[in-house]
């Protein structure tokens, strides 16, 4: 890296050897065990009940007749740094692996060196696409340590928010799909509704992405003045355009051709791998955690578990899609049942006292210095939260000392998990629908990579 | 409230007051038995894998009978149709940390086991392909070690010169 | 603004300065998002921040075909053979903008994991601060370079080699633009 002088084709021994990973990549057949050449043509097979036709498996193919390349960290399909190593008879891809790691930020590691209040900036920046719901998941789990009950307008406004940022994540998706299957104007419209909602969050929270609006006792801020006609209007615009949408693309015959029956996943396979969200729900299995083991006030609110039958990408697409119209349901029914009251917690030792009163008041004066400094103490403990994001069961395990910041903190990334399928999904497709699997896999790579 | 099944090792320490969930704490020979008893009883799901490493911490609140150790493995369970978790720390060793590797009972831990011992130095026995999947591949040292620093650089203020 | 250039180019302008209107009139960016200022970076190639009205809407993701390298996001130390890379098969005139503060200096990020500024890989033109910053900032910092294509004032460093400074340009139409589209570091 130190070396700066322009590569030319004759150092290309260099080339590959700075960007080489080593043990990390596809190797030849011969040099990789037989484990994990089973892991990587794809088949699960250590389910009960699920046995696999050996001559499917082709063990004995020769390394002569397939071609090992390389989807490089840079690629056009528009989901982040991801590498993918394939081996290719032809057309078809037999084996792949996933290469990770090119995001790396050591998040997991600057979680320790900052304090509870500051360690929301932290998790917000995982998963970039939903970082409401990151905060959340942080600070159910950080409230959980602490002992303390969040108010219930608090309560709500986290749920409406998420349930906001569902939406935004979801056309994200939609538009970043579109655009690899080849639809340009669905990438349009996607971020153009997606622009309605960043607009509240930035009149709420102050920023459109990342912001850090959920800390641990409540919410950053009160909703300002007016947001029922906003929040009216999103939800009303929204609703319609996901009608457009169907026009554009569900009933369309080039889009079905290429997401229906390509790469099916089964449940089984699906529960092994540890897989979670809109693809482990298109396989069938109702398993949505605002359902199951609900949090917040999602048992109060009325909304339907969208489950596909076949687990192809046309399903994951389609549960995309009416997830978005499930979550501006739920957000109505936020706009109407929102209750009035505090929207943090009152407790001192976590909150910090509103500014105007340390002028008057020394105590509100120190308790702010103290907060701010140095943060509060969670008392020692270990605890694992878990909520349902966009791409799946978002857990953040936290061990506490006793001190003002977190001893470790791990999150459990739904997209790093999902990921494993990749190899299952990609077996016996061709080249161009492993860009439609790692479209309807959603891969954040900040939550991959942490 | 969880009750181990029968096919579980009779002397596994469970505690309900440790945490939200049930933690269960078997040494590192109970604990791919006791993994695979939870299995069968309807947890289908492994949910995370982690490594957490106590450097200055063996004083910390474990149960009567849990030998604490440096590096400790922690497994969260799903059972989706019981919707119960279940939580096992498993005391992994001082400084060679190695435990058995739960790949054969659920193929999805393949990557958070790679990344425990990419972050920690934690062996797994019987994992397919241990490699380190975060850093690069010839990084040396395991990043989230405690004796591991975070690695800041200072920051300067100085006259900047002109682009190039 | 384009269509002034052209009337006074072709009455009385030098070859140059047509060079440099077409340069910076359709820059094309190559696609190197990488982290969350990836995101705003299609949201400012998208419908409401539109980038199309300065030529740059296509997003090349062969880099032997753009122009501009916008570093969106965070550059881990495994990342970063791969952009010296990326930079190394664009061909000449190219330009870097650092968009975000993990890729101007580390960000919030100064660790073990992310290389703390990308100006110690490839060598920067524009820096956009923001974490993210909105599309907006981008497009600010877009125009800057566009204009330092105009004056012609990159070209002009890289030959000679010296430190940028706002300097009277001998071609005798330039437009009064706000003082804050041009900058430079202080003498």
């Amino acid at each position: 890296m130190s070396d700066t002088t322009i590569r030319t084709a004759e150092r290309i021994e260099l080339l590959v050897a700075d960007t080489s990973e080593g043990a990390q990549e596809l190797k030849r057949r011969e040099a990789t065990s037989k484990d994990e050449l089973g892991r990587e043509l794809g088949s699960v097979l250590r389910i009960d009940g699920l046995t696999l036709d050996p001559n499917s498996i082709d063990f004995e193919r020769n390394d002569d007749e397939t071609m090992i390349i390389n989807m490089g960290p840079s690629h056009p399909s528009t989901h982040g740094v991801l590498r993918i190593m394939l081996e290719l008879d032809g057309e078809f891809v037999l084996r792949s692996k996933t290469v990770i790691g090119y995001l790396h930020t050591g998040m997991e590691k600057t979680g320790e060196a900052l304090s509870y209040v500051q360690g929301g900036t932290n998790v917000t920046r995982m998963d970039y696409l939903s970082p409401v719901i990151n905060e959340l998941s942080y600070s159910m789990a950080v409230e959980k340590l602490l002992g303390i009950e969040v108010p219930e307008r608090a309560t709500w406004i986290r749920m409406m928010m998420s349930e906001l940022n569902r939406i935004s994540s979801h056309l994200v998706w939609m538009a970043t799909n579109g655009m690899d299957v080849g639809s340009t104007s669905m990438m349009i419209y996607g971020l153009r509704e997606r622009e309605l909602v960043l607009a509240f969050f930035e009149k709420t929270a102050g920023l459109r992405m990342n912001l850090n609006y959920v800390r641990p006792g409540g919410v950053a801020a009160d909703l300002p003045d007016g947001w029922q006609d906003d929040i009216q209007v999103i939800c009303d615009t929204i609703y319609a355009r996901t009608f457009e949408y169907d026009t554009l693309l569900t009933g369309q015959p080039i889009f079905r051709q290429r997401m229906i029956g390509v790469a099916p996943i089964s449940a089984e396979e699906a529960l092994a791998l540890g897989v979670t969200g809109p693809l482990l729900r298109s396989t069938g299995v109702a398993w949505d955690l605002r359902r199951t083991m609900p949090y917040l006030a999602y048992d109060k609110v009325d909304f339907d578990v969208i489950v596909g039958t076949y687990g192809d990408n046309f399903d994951r697409y389609a549960i995309r899609l009416n997830e978005i119209r499930e979550s501006i349901r739920i957000v109505r029914q936020c706009l109407e049942m929102m209750p009035s009251g505090d929207y943090r917690s009152q407790d001192p030792k976590v909150t910090p006292p509103p500014r105007a009163r340390i002028n008057e008041s020394m105590e509100a004066l120190i308790h702010h210095f103290k907060l701010f400094t140095e943060g509060f103490h969670v008392p020692a403990g270990e605890v694992y939260s878990a909520v349902e994001s966009p791409r799946g069961e978002l857990g953040c395990y936290i061990v506490s000392d006793g001190g003002p910041k977190p001893y470790r903190i791990h999150v459990r990334a739904p997209s790093f998990v999902n990921l494993q399928a990749v190899p299952l999904l990609m077996r016996g497709g061709s080249v161009s629908d492993t860009i439609t699997v790692i479209s309807t896999v959603d891969p954040v790579m900040g939550e991959v990579d942490r | 409230m969880i009750s181990l099944s029968a096919a579980a090792p009779t002397d596994v320490i469970t505690s309900e007051a440790m945490a939200t969930d049930v933690a269960c704490f078997p040494s590192t020979s109970q604990y791919f038995k006791l993994v695979e008893s939870f299995k069968n009883d309807g947890f289908e799901m492994c949910v995370d894998l982690c490594g957490v490493d106590y450097l200055e911490h063996f004083d910390r609140a474990l149960p009567e009978g849990v030998v604490a150790t440096r590096y400790e493995v922690v497994v969260n369970l799903l059972s989706l149709s019981k919707k119960q978790r279940v939580r096992i720390r498993v005391q992994a060793g001082n400084d060679h940390a190695e435990v058995d590797s739960l790949f054969s009972l659920y193929p999805g831990t393949e990557a958070m086991e790679r990344e425990a011992f990419d972050f920690f130095g934690i062996l797994f026995t019987g994992h397919p392909e241990l490699t380190r999947i975060l850093m690069p591949e010839d990084w040396e040292g395991h990043p989230l070690r405690k004796d591991y620093g975070i690695g800041k650089v200072p920051v300067q203020f100085k006259h900047a010169p002109g682009p190039r | 603004m384009a269509l002034e250039d052209l009337q006074h180019n072709f009455l009385t302008g030098q070859i140059e300065d047509l060079v440099r209107w077409a340069r910076r009139a359709s820059v094309w960016p190559a696609s190197f998002g990488l982290a969350c200022c990836a995101i705003e970076m299609m949201a400012a190639g998208a419908a409401d921040f539109d980038l199309s009205r300065f030529g740059m809407e296509v997003f090349r993701n062969s880099p032997r075909q753009a122009d501009l390298m916008i570093v969106a996001g965070r550059v881990s130390q495994k990342m970063a053979p791969v952009l010296r890379q990326v930079y190394d098969q664009m061909m000449e005139p190219k330009w870097v903008i650092s968009m975000g503060v993990c890729a101007s200096s580390g960000g919030m990020f100064n660790n073990y994991a992310i290389v703390q500024g990308v100006d110690q890989i490839v060598p920067v033109d524009v820096y956009a601060p923001g974490c993210p910053p909105s599309p907006e900032t981008l497009m600010h910092a877009i125009l800057t370079l566009h204009e330092q294509i105009r004056t012609g004032e990159i070209m002009k460093r890289r030959a000679e080699g010296r430190p940028t400074h706002i300097e009277e340009s001998n071609n005798l139409w330039t437009p009064e633009v706000p003082v804050a589209v041009r900058i430079g570091t202080p003498k």
